[in-house]
């Protein structure tokens, strides 16, 4: 029987796992932490619609039990011999397993707002990153540095996105729906707040979410602003003051805020980059794994029998994700029946 | 002195924390779907009036949204009510019912 490493826990290696059970190939599923989920679970709630995220992990709980799949969690994969086939994984253990196909879904990492030291996180307490907002929602408990309830919150699109400064000049693309989604939310816990969000282009590619868009206007009053966060600073009772230009009257705006919530974008993982590195695996010019092509081949590696799920190739949606991981899932079956190479 | 800009610091920057919302809250009551724009200037590219004049519709729309009122009522005479800017808004909104709502609660309130 062939076998079948995948590389990666998250969504993305959990989709693959559970179709490639599903059609009776064994799979050995390797976590570098010690659960399964990998980076949804820093989110409560799935944009356009609010999807608990739960909802999406509640597929995959069965897996563990499939006696078809050998479960490998606290353990990294750091070497891979291409030399002989089938195709030697050697882990950070020593363990050596052999595959006659792998599956890379090593996902992505968040940027570090720190790097864009000028909007002043990990300096000003009342600075947090979408993530950490993002889990005051899960535990409907929005609160500022010193304890009461923000009465205003700005949430600053494209941070680490979209800047050469940083070293990332593509857009992430899910930020804009994010920064919407939980601008709704924080509505809806805080009524009485004043929330706005500063933007250089609103990205709303999904069908639904121009509505969800529209809804933020004209339900929850969010107000936004175009033009970008150029520095942060701090009063004495930690209050913010922002500076941005309102780029549609051409002038300077300066505001006050309990709050600032950065939109942080989707980076390679550190642990991709390196893992490419030592193994002779193409990475594309933004750091991401690099398909064979941008059109039917998304899923495919230059290597053959290599594939790629997920948003180890850039960013990606959840429905996104598992979507392109059914699509690996099924190229990996039609070359293991030796259909395609 | 008046003269020298940076003196007149009010005018440069938008002082968010010191706005005067009475108009724009009074206007979104009586026509909400004025919060829904999104600036792309459809409106200001039909405008029969922005066409002759400096008018700009949207320009003065975001201005009140931004809690600037200075200068409104003499701007607005500007318009001709013609109605076009509300045919082509992608948003549906009902600018001419905006400016007519403006002119009204300016009245009001000077007569009041």
């Amino acid at each position: 029987m062939k076998k079948i490493v995948i590389i990666g826990g998250g969504i993305a290696g959990l989709e693959v796992s559970r179709l490639l059970l599903q059609e009776g190939f064994p799979v050995t599923l390797i976590e570098k932490s010690s659960h399964l989920g990998g980076n949804i679970r820093n989110y409560a709630y799935l944009f356009p619609d609010f999807t608990p995220s739960e909802e999406i992990l509640k597929n995959y709980t069965s897996l563990p039990g499939n006696a078809d799949l050998q479960l490998l969690l606290n353990t990294e994969i750091e070497k891979i011999d291409f030399s002989s086939r089938p195709y030697t994984l050697f882990s950070n253990d020593g363990i050596a397993i052999s595959a006659d196909s792998i599956i890379i879904a090593t996902g992505y990492q968040i940027f570090d707002a720190r790097l864009k030291e000028e909007f002043g996180y990990g300096i000003y307490d009342g600075v947090i990153t979408s993530v950490e907002m993002e889990k005051m929602i899960r535990e409907q408990h929005i609160v500022t540095p010193y304890g009461k309830a923000p009465r205003r919150i700005a949430f600053i699109h494209c941070v680490g996105s979209r800047d050469a400064k940083v070293g990332n000049t593509y857009c992430s693309r899910l930020c804009c729906i994010t920064a919407i989604k939980q601008a709704i939310e924080t509505k809806k816990l805080l009524p009485q707040a004043e929330i706005f969000c500063f933007y250089i282009d609103l990205r709303m590619y999904g069908l639904t979410f121009e509505e969800l868009y529209l809804n933020a206007q004209k339900e929850y009053n969010i107000q936004f602003v175009r033009g970008r966060l150029s520095e942060t600073s701090e009063m004495i009772d930690k209050r913010l003051i922002i500076k941005a230009e309102d780029t549609l009257i051409g002038r300077p705006l300066k505001m006050m805020t309990d709050m600032l919530v950065l939109m942080v974008g989707m980076e390679a993982s550190n642990f991709s980059k390196q893992f490419a590195y030592h193994n002779g695996l193409e990475i594309g010019e933004h750091g991401f794994f690099k398909p064979l092509n941008q059109f039917n081949a998304r899923g495919k590696s230059q290597k053959e029998g290599i594939y790629f799920a997920g948003t180890s190739i850039g960013p990606m949606s959840v429905a996104e994700t598992i979507e392109h991981a059914q699509a690996t899932a099924l190229s990996t079956i039609s070359y293991l029946k030796g259909k395609e190479n | 002195m008046a003269t020298f800009d940076f003196l007149e610091i009010r005018h440069l920057h938008i002082d968010y924390d010191n706005l005067d919302q009475e108009l724009l809250n009074e206007v979104i009551r009586e026509e909400p779907s004025f919060q829904w724009c999104i600036s792309c200037g459809c409106c200001t590219a039909t405008c029969s009036a922005g066409n002759h004049t400096t008018f700009n519709i949207r320009r003065i729309s975001l201005i009140l949204r931004r809690g600037e009122v200075e200068g409104l009522e003499e701007e607005l005479k500007k318009c001709m009510l013609c109605g076009k800017c509300t045919l082509v808004c992608p948003r549906d909104i009902q600018l001419r019912n905006v400016v007519m709502n403006i002119k009204k609660i300016i009245l009001k309130k000077k007569t009041a």
